[in-house]
């Protein structure tokens, strides 16, 4: 005979325990923090390296990058005008947890800096189960990925604060059709903040670098 | 691969719980997973066989039961399943949209063996 015991706890509550932690740090030290996420090939650290420069005169950033196994993006970020890039190597985890970011919030004097880039591992289903403890997270989608994204990976578009669309340059030589990706967006993130840009081009960014400094001087 | 975390977190709710409970043994799990939040599938179970080995959970059956999506139009009260490639309502077509069911990701209940009973 067995017994039947009720639980209902969610599963990664552990993993949402200590992204609260992580939060309280970083208002504590002042720090405004962005965890970015999309697939692999979206733009991230492409993104990163257009945010820094326009930012580094108004605030003190830091780059955390989340990565399989190499340091490519945060030598990126370094040379970008990150003051400081961390990188974390997964060991293989497709997606930065709550745990990781602590160890990277270790690393760092949160004292010196204004705001925390998070650069999560590129990938389009798991980094969403898994809250960090930052203040906005973001998704960077992009026109070669192809406009069926909100409805195949539905739970990326659900808890996201805003969504770029990058690489907008490709348009005329990919069938991105623009109503039929944001009709699934609006669906499941009603009013979700959009900007359409391109790193390569630079459209439409400073509109992204606007946000940003709003976010980060409302703080 | 987040299969091997997932387990962890499992595995430390249930011996919390089955402690509480005075379990001397744990045989199954109920796990609820939304379709919007399928972060994992059935290999789980292989890294549960692994993690659970030497506890009072070892050789529990993990059970999952799978939420289909559900929607709820705003406009005009229709709670529908969506379609593969197509979100909005199909009567109306309306894009105003509350989701009813298919985010959950919880450890729903466990099934035990305590001391008594043997």
């Amino acid at each position: 005979m067995t017994k039947k015991v009720s639980v209902v706890e969610k599963i990664l509550s552990a993993n949402d325990q200590l992204a609260v932690e992580n939060r309280s740090r970083l208002d504590e030290a002042g720090v405004f923090a962005i965890n970015i996420m999309a697939s692999p090939g979206a733009g991230k650290t492409s993104l990163i390296e257009q945010t820094l420069p326009r930012l580094s005169e108004k605030f003190r950033v830091a780059v955390v990058d989340g990565d399989i196994a190499t340091s490519i993006d945060a030598d990126r970020a370094s040379e970008a005008g990150a003051l400081a890039a961390i990188q974390i190597n997964t060991g293989g985890n497709c997606h930065l947890d709550a745990v990781m970011l602590k160890q990277a919030l270790d690393q760092l004097d949160l004292k010196d800096f204004d705001l925390l880039l998070v650069e999560n591992v590129g990938n389009l289903v798991c980094p969403s189960n898994f809250p960090l403890g930052t203040h906005k997270s973001i998704l960077v989608a992009s026109v070669p990925e192809g406009d069926d994204k909100p409805y195949k990976y539905p739970g990326m578009y659900r808890g996201v604060d805003a969504l770029i669309i990058n690489k907008i340059d490709l348009m005329p030589y990919i069938p991105f059709k623009m109503d039929y990706f944001r009709r699934g967006v609006e669906i499941l993130n009603a009013g979700l903040i959009t900007f359409p840009i391109s790193c390569t081009t630079q459209e439409g960014v400073d509109e992204w670098i606007n946000w940003i400094i709003e976010n980060v001087e409302d703080k | 691969m987040h299969e091997l975390p997932v387990a962890e977190s499992i595995l430390s709710i249930v011996l919390k719980h089955a402690e509480e409970a005075q379990a001397t043994q744990i045989t199954d799990l109920n796990i609820v997973i939304g379709q919007l939040a399928s972060v994992i599938d059935d290999s789980v179970q292989f890294y549960w066989d692994i993690l659970s080995k030497d506890t009072i959970a070892e050789g529990a059956q993990l059970h999952f039961q799978r939420v289909p999506t559900q929607m709820l139009c705003l406009d005009c009260n229709h709670a529908y399943k969506p379609a593969d490639g197509e979100m909005a309502c199909p009567l109306c077509d309306g894009v105003l949209i509350k989701i009813l069911k298919g985010e959950e990701f919880y450890l729903d209940s466990i099934e035990i063996k305590t001391e008594d009973e043997e």
